[in-house]
């Protein structure tokens, strides 16, 4: 069907991508009834004022002022800054986050170290650190990053540590057989073996991510802008419908970076696209 | 560069080399293991002789310290005591530091191709590593290889999108490439199904006939060691070391007929008296260490 049109004739094996052959068939025509439902229950409740929630803006409003949004600068700059926030935290935890773990779960002595520290500050919500990193940082933009990275930071150490202690002896020793020096060992063999539980612990982190960046833009939204600040801004003026669009926004935002990861892992592991 | 034995001019009659050796001594080999002051003797002087080009079977109940023996032949483990020689050459003994290398390679048991890399790569890993061939003549070599065992086609696949029985068969390729000295097979066919299995031993048979590798077997499947081996060797339970030693000598090669030649009916007879004692010691020393 739609595959057999995107796919190039001379090319046999180059198939149409897999995101755009699983965006038309059943199972996401399903998904779109129930998202026309959602959104004809949504416009009932509204027009038989449902106690609590009449204040709702109708469905037509929001489409409105999401049209109104879109066309506007301001709101891709908030796009925009909200994006490089994730990056720029995101990246951090991940670049500080994955050679921790490599160590800690290859190391005894670096594990025994570190690891106490882990137990007393992984538990901690990462919105529980937004009055020290307010406190702490010289600028908002800093405190934000610091926020977002403390997210999916301890999520992704932890996956990759326990990536590392999962790597099968049998593989060690087999290179190690076939005349593997330690240094192969750990860039062939460690290293390929825990990247499918760095990916993990980046796609989980993913969703702490956007929490944490969403709160941290709100509190911080006098100063900084961004899809959270954006959401929060139109509460404080009383603009409805602005603050659904907010949401909505940061709904595919979040989705849209999950999908990125998705395609990242897909790249980086091509071994396990193909099961 | 060709495997010996597999060059496109060897024929099955290639016959053993006497150059590459394979001779293997172990002599007196005791292995203590210690974790937290539990004493477990695995392997408690133990020696065999195992000539270059010899295919030796070893069977014994399961924990009988059979791997242990194996570890410390590849160079996984060190020994705490006696020696063993490579071709005259020790390569373990007490206080001498485990060192595994390409001239006796292990084959493990449930497999251990890299699911990372495909048929290809994980048949070139030991040249690559070893650095000692360029990387597209090993390439080249590994596609030969295939082609010989008529598994062309493959090179690109993964190993989760082939059958088991291909996968150990890749996984043999991926040791000889490297031609070893020595094969070190830990129940490399433990969870074959019956067919795959008699189509593994065949495939080995091949190999072992053209190539008359030493082969150091370990199974508890007795069929398949007298099947396979020159000599079998039954362990006692641990600690382990030699109990009943059986000369086979059905003539090589060797098909799916000799299962029913009546000296191999009588090998296995000796074979599953001496078995079933270890393991009813094993047995015992289960209940009494439960007790």
């Amino acid at each position: 069907m739609a595959s057999g049109i995107l796919t190039a004739p001379s090319n046999p094996r180059r198939k149409a991508h897999p995101w755009l052959r699983q965006s038309f068939n059943r199972h996401t025509l399903r998904g779109a009834v129930t998202l026309v439902v959602f959104v004809i229950l949504w416009a009932l409740v509204v027009a038989f004022k449902v106690p609590y929630l009449r204040l709702l803006p109708p469905p037509r409003d929001v489409a409105v002022s999401l049209l109104q949004s879109v066309a506007s600068a301001g709101y891709w700059a908030n796009w925009w800054i909200s994006m490089v926030h994730i990056a720029v935290g995101f990246v951090a935890a991940v670049v500080v986050g994955v050679p921790l773990g490599l160590a800690m779960g290859i190391n005894r002595t670096v594990r025994r170290f570190v690891f106490p520290i882990f137990e007393v500050l992984r538990p901690v919500p990462p919105i529980a650190w937004i009055p020290l990193a307010i406190i702490f940082w010289p600028t908002v933009s800093l405190t934000i990053y610091f926020l977002v990275f403390t997210g999916p930071f301890f999520i992704i150490v932890l996956n990759v540590m326990d990536g590392v202690r999962e790597v099968s002896q049998n593989h060690v020793r087999a290179a190690l057989s076939l005349g593997a020096k330690p240094r192969d060992v750990f860039w062939r063999i460690m290293l390929p073996a825990t990247l499918p539980y760095v990916m993990t612990g980046m796609a989980v982190g993913m969703g702490v991510t956007w929490n944490v960046l969403i709160a941290a833009e709100m509190v911080t939204s006098a100063t900084e802008s961004g899809l959270g600040s954006m959401t929060w801004t139109a509460y404080t003026n009383g603009i409805l419908p602005v603050i659904v669009v907010g949401m909505l926004s940061i709904g595919v935002a979040g989705y849209l970076s999950s999908a990125l990861l998705r395609l990242l892992g897909e790249r980086l592991m091509p071994w396990q696209r193909r099961i | 560069m060709s495997v010996r034995g597999l060059g496109p001019d060897a024929g099955p009659k290639a016959g053993p080399d006497a150059k590459a050796g394979g001779d293997i001594s172990i002599r007196e080999v005791t292995k203590i293991y210690d974790p937290d002051g539990i004493h477990v003797v695995a392997v408690e002087r133990c020696s065999l002789e195992i000539a270059a080009g010899e295919f030796l079977v070893v069977v014994g109940p399961s924990g009988c310290g059979k791997t242990s023996l194996l570890n410390v032949l590849a160079g996984f483990e060190d020994l705490t005591d006696g020696e063993i020689l490579l071709d005259g050459k020790p390569i373990a003994a007490p206080g001498r530091p485990v060192e595994p290398g390409s001239d006796r390679i292990v084959v493990f048991q449930n497999g251990a191709l890299f699911p990372w890399k495909t048929v290809l790569e994980n048949i070139v890993y030991g040249p690559m590593v070893q650095r000692r061939r360029e990387l597209g003549r090993a390439r080249q070599a590994a596609r030969n290889l295939l082609a010989q065992v008529g598994l062309e086609g493959i090179e690109g696949s993964y190993p989760a999108e082939l059958s088991s029985g291909v996968q150990r068969r890749v996984e043999i390729l991926r040791a000889l490439i490297n031609e070893p000295r020595v094969m070190l097979l830990d129940e490399p066919f433990r969870g074959l199904d019956a067919v795959a299995k008699s189509v593994m031993h065949q495939f080995l048979l091949d190999l072992f006939e053209r190539t008359r590798l030493t082969m150091f077997f370990i199974t508890h499947d007795l069929d398949e060691a007298i099947f396979l081996g020159d000599r079998v060797v039954v362990m006692t339970t641990r600690p382990c070391c030699p109990k009943l030693v059986l000369q086979v000598n059905l003539p090589r090669p060797r098909d799916h007929r000799a299962l029913g030649d009546t000296r191999f009916l009588e090998l296995k007879r000796a074979a599953l008296e001496a078995v079933h004692e270890e393991a009813l010691k094993a047995f015992r020393a289960g209940e009494r260490e439960l007790a």
